[in-house]
């Protein structure tokens, strides 16, 4: 065919990525056993789908893989074979193996062989222990019938397709074209079927076949399985027999077509049949699929052709492009006609504007602020998945990590279609899989401890998702054994974190776990332990703009609670002002701000200089020394402190003025130029002119590296 | 007669495919040529927002229509007396192309001339001579109506390594 395949390849993987997920989740079902028949179809259809497009784009590795697992479940869903926790582990081993095999043909390397090898032959192992004994009885008839197999001089094949099987971009002709390259292909089409002219549908199937398919000299006996998967895709839209044909003369008269038809004898035509129907719709989909998804692919060809495809190592939720229910266009566009109505309106107004309208006016702005904020937050919702995707991988986590550990755990989940964006969605994933891991490792006891405890046996994680504010809130819970607050006391003094003395409120000391390094557990498991995890987990939170808050309560459990703003565009900014320029800090930064004393004013060694606040002592960074602009006034007595935290701790910033307080849209300075030390991006305020949005952690460093320009002349300053 | 030659100089080289259109703009008094493919849009000038810590011939960033875009004052660039900024003086907005991906900068200078085209083979190369442009800059030279003209590589100009020149943090 001369078809370019390749730009579907893009899609198939995107389906078959889901597909696997269905998988999954399905099997994990049929595991704990709250699945209802459907379930198991669901699962086999999945399977399927993704054995005939890898078929398609001629991923062997993949369909003979899958085949193998599609026998399984067939054998599962007919009922053959009854559902076992063994065979259920190994499927879902083989998922993982498949997800493999997947990344693999997505960065086009040949796939690592020796685990797939390993998951198949377990497949197979389980497939042939087939211990019922009708399976034995049906294998003992196969066998038999295989055996007759050589005898028979070729197969008669009756195929009636339902009407609707040509949807499904399936083609007659090309089937039995396939069916002509393995032996001698007699065609006789029964035309009873045939409507009116004027009643026919070109699109259903009217006709049915008989056909004598016989081997010949070249291509010699004719394996069934071989006819079989001829019709593979079309299975469930046909009625199929494949009999061997006996030297009886024709066979014609058989229960469905009574009425013999003019024999017609159709040679197998050479034609073939719009190209564009070789992808068949796998249907599995809930959400309408933007059409936009295939050109998408296409346009990633090119982005792809650049960047070198080593550097890619994408899973399903990192592609570029998303799904958008067609509701929330729908309500864009309505949007964005009303915003073209005021535009229209307004520039009327201007055609011949005097004074007196000045009333209209105003109130066309305030529509026209009205329409634009809507806008706004409806384009940002589109940006926006519901988070069940990021939650969906944790009932495997827990079924095998409960599984390792000998300990029964529950999974519970809320809120998953509460909605955040993409972008914070991907990068919260990993965070969320260590803190369900803790909970897993050291939160949930092992049952007896449970049991002596007079718990349940079985322990309960429940993740939580809900709006709150402009933020997102994420909760995960579990009802173990919760932080050991003397343990946590204990490990920090031994680590020189804190002392007997500083008697640490309670939060403080669960606070405790997020620091680098710490850990309390004796043994470490592969999971946990290390103590490397939560301040990675912490730090990710901060740089998506939220934070990370424990609770706990000696043996009854722990709550982490994840606070995240709902996208990453926009931040609350606090304007300030040295001199002539205008910077903004962040809101989440800011601590405090207050009044200078210059008595609070000291020199460590002549050159840093520190701020007594309270009873501590902070830096003193002087923005326009670090940013080499001119002060507005060097009476450091007019300025104004704004206490800062960072990521190397808490600091002082000299402004002279606090103007307002408003959300920026963050624009990229790197863009267009590169990365400035102590600046995040800029944004663009009322008046049109830019402004730089600070990065405290950035501009701390850089505070520490300026030499001090004359630090002592600054002493007179003070005075002054 | 000269002039009449050039006229029909350039009405040769308008159907010709070996020639290029060329922006022309004053700086200093001499005159320059950039590819009028690159430039985005020529604009007055206004206010800039200065950045931190940068070789001072970043002038700073402005806010095009929605974009931040970087400021390069080429008088400073290259070293010429500084002259205050008045109402001819202009910002060429142009499309960089980098190693990684394009950007859009912008060059001020004292005025912009016209747009010329010019045969590929009447652009002589720039001889080796120390001057404050330095050869890395310049494509060529050429002749428009008897005046020379010198061609600048926008590209090698603007490109991030020379960005970098004076940039060591003040320790």
């Amino acid at each position: 065919m001369s078809i370019d395949l390749s730009q579907f390849k893009q899609s198939f993987l995107e389906e078959s990525d889901e597909g696997l997920d269905v998988l999954e989740s399905g099997l994990l079902a049929l595991d704990s056993g709250t699945a209802d028949d459907e379930v198991i179809h669901a699962v086999f259809r999945a399977a399927h789908s993704i054995k005939g497009g890898a078929g398609t784009f001629s991923l062997t590795e993949i369909a003979s893989f899958t085949h193998v697992m599609e026998t399984l479940l067939d054998e599962m869903r007919d009922g053959r074979r009854a559902i076992s926790k063994e065979a259920i582990n190994v499927l879902l081993n083989s998922v993982d193996v498949l997800r493999e095999l997947l990344d693999a043909a997505r960065d086009d390397v040949p796939p690592e062989m020796s685990r797939v090898n390993e998951i198949q032959a377990k497949l197979e192992a389980v497939l042939n222990a087939g211990n019922n004994q009708a399976t034995e009885d049906k294998q003992e008839a196969e066998t038999e019938s295989e055996q007759q197999e050589p005898e028979a001089d070729g197969w008669v094949i009756k195929f009636h397709p339902h009407e609707h099987m040509l949807r499904t971009g399936n083609d007659t002709v090309r089937m039995f074209k396939e069916l002509a390259a393995l032996g001698d292909l007699e065609n006789r089409v029964n035309l009873s079927g045939l409507p009116e002219f004027e009643h026919m549908d070109p699109e259903l199937s009217y006709l049915s076949w008989i056909l004598h398919l016989k081997k010949n000299e070249q291509q010699g006996a004719i394996d069934k399985a071989v006819i079989e998967e001829i019709f593979e895709w079309v299975e469930d839209d046909c009625d199929l027999s494949i009999e061997p044909l006996t030297s009886e003369p024709d066979d014609t008269s058989t229960s469905e077509q009574n009425d013999s038809p003019q024999p017609a004898e159709i040679p197998v035509s050479e034609t073939i049949t719009a190209a564009d129907n070789v992808i068949p719709i796998t249907g599995e989909s809930d959400a309408q699929t933007v059409p936009s998804k295939v050109p998408a692919a296409g346009v990633q060809q090119p982005a792809e052709a650049q960047q070198k495809s080593s550097t890619r190592k994408k899973k399903a939720t990192e592609t570029g492009s998303i799904r958008v229910g067609t509701d929330k266009i729908d309500t864009l566009i309505n949007m964005v006609g009303e915003l073209v109505i005021t535009q229209s309106m307004l520039s009327q107004m201007g055609e011949d504007f005097s004074m007196d309208k000045i009333e209209d006016l105003r109130e066309g702005l305030a529509q026209l602020e009205r329409n634009t904020r809507e806008l706004q937050e409806s384009v940002m919702r589109i940006r926006m998945l519901p988070i069940s995707s990021s939650f969906q991988r944790f009932p495997r986590l827990v079924h095998d990590l409960g599984q390792k550990m000998n300990k029964k755990i529950e999974l519970k989940m809320f809120g998953e279609q509460t909605e955040l964006d993409k972008t914070v969605m991907e990068k919260i994933g990993d965070p969320l899989v260590h803190l369900v891991r803790n909970s897993l490792d050291h939160g949930i006891e092992d049952p007896q401890t449970r049991l002596a405890a007079g718990k349940s046996e079985t322990g309960t994680i429940t993740l939580n998702a809900y709006h709150q504010g402009g933020f997102i809130i994420i909760e995960i819970s579990d009802d173990g054994a919760g932080l050991p607050r003397d343990k946590l006391l204990n490990k920090a003094i031994e680590k020189g974190l804190v002392t007997e003395q500083d008697n640490l409120p309670d939060e403080k000391i669960y606070d405790l776990i997020f620091h680098p390094g710490f850990s309390t557990v004796d043994q470490i498991s592969d999971i946990s332990g290390r103590g490397v995890g939560m301040d990675v987990v912490r730090k990710n939170i901060k740089e998506l703009g939220g934070n990370v808050d424990v609770r706990t309560e000696e043996g009854r459990g722990t709550t982490f609670t994840i606070r995240l703003p709902l996208t990453l565009a926009i931040l609350d900014g606090q304007l300030v002002k040295v001199g002539n320029e205008t910077y903004i800090i962040p809101l989440v930064s800011i601590i405090e701000s207050l009044e200078i004393e210059t008595d609070n004013i000291n020199t460590i060694a002549g050159t840093t200089e520190v701020y007594k606040m309270r009873d501590k002592y902070i830096p003193l960074v002087r923005l326009y020394e670090v940013f080499d602009v001119q002060p507005g006034t060097h009476r450091l007595q007019d300025c104004l402190l704004v206490v800062v935290e960072g990521d190397g701790g808490k600091a002082g910033i000299l402004v002279d003025d606090l103007l307002s307080q408003q959300q920026v849209v963050i624009k990229s300075l790197e863009t267009n130029y590169k990365r400035i030390q102590g600046v995040s991006g800029a944004t663009i305020l009322g008046d049109g002119t830019v402004a730089l949005i600070l990065d405290m952690s950035g501009l701390l460093t850089l505070a520490k590296e300026i030499e001090p320009v004359q630090n002592y002349q600054n002493q007179t300053y003070a005075n002054g | 007669m000269s002039d009449i030659q050039d006229i029909v100089g350039e009405l040769d080289a308008l159907t010709d495919e070996n020639a290029e259109q060329y922006l022309t703009f004053v700086l200093a008094g001499e005159e320059y040529a950039i590819d009028v493919l690159r430039v985005r849009e020529i604009k007055g000038w206004d206010k800039v927002t200065t950045l931190p810590r940068t070789p001072d011939y970043l002038q700073g960033v402005i806010n095009l229509r929605g974009t931040i875009v970087p400021i390069v004052d080429l008088r400073k660039r290259f070293n010429l007396p500084e002259i205050a900024y008045g109402p001819t003086t202009v910002v060429i907005v142009l499309k960089v192309f980098g190693e990684e991906h394009d950007r859009i900068m912008g060059i001020i200078v004292d005025a912009v001339s016209d747009v010329h085209n010019l045969k590929y083979d009447s652009i002589r190369p720039a001889p080796e001579m120390k001057g404050y442009v330095d050869n890395r800059f310049v494509n060529g030279l050429a002749t428009i109506n008897n005046k020379m003209v010198v061609l600048m590589d926008i590209d090698a100009l603007m490109s991030s390594a020379e960005m970098d020149e004076v940039e060591q943090p003040a320790a």
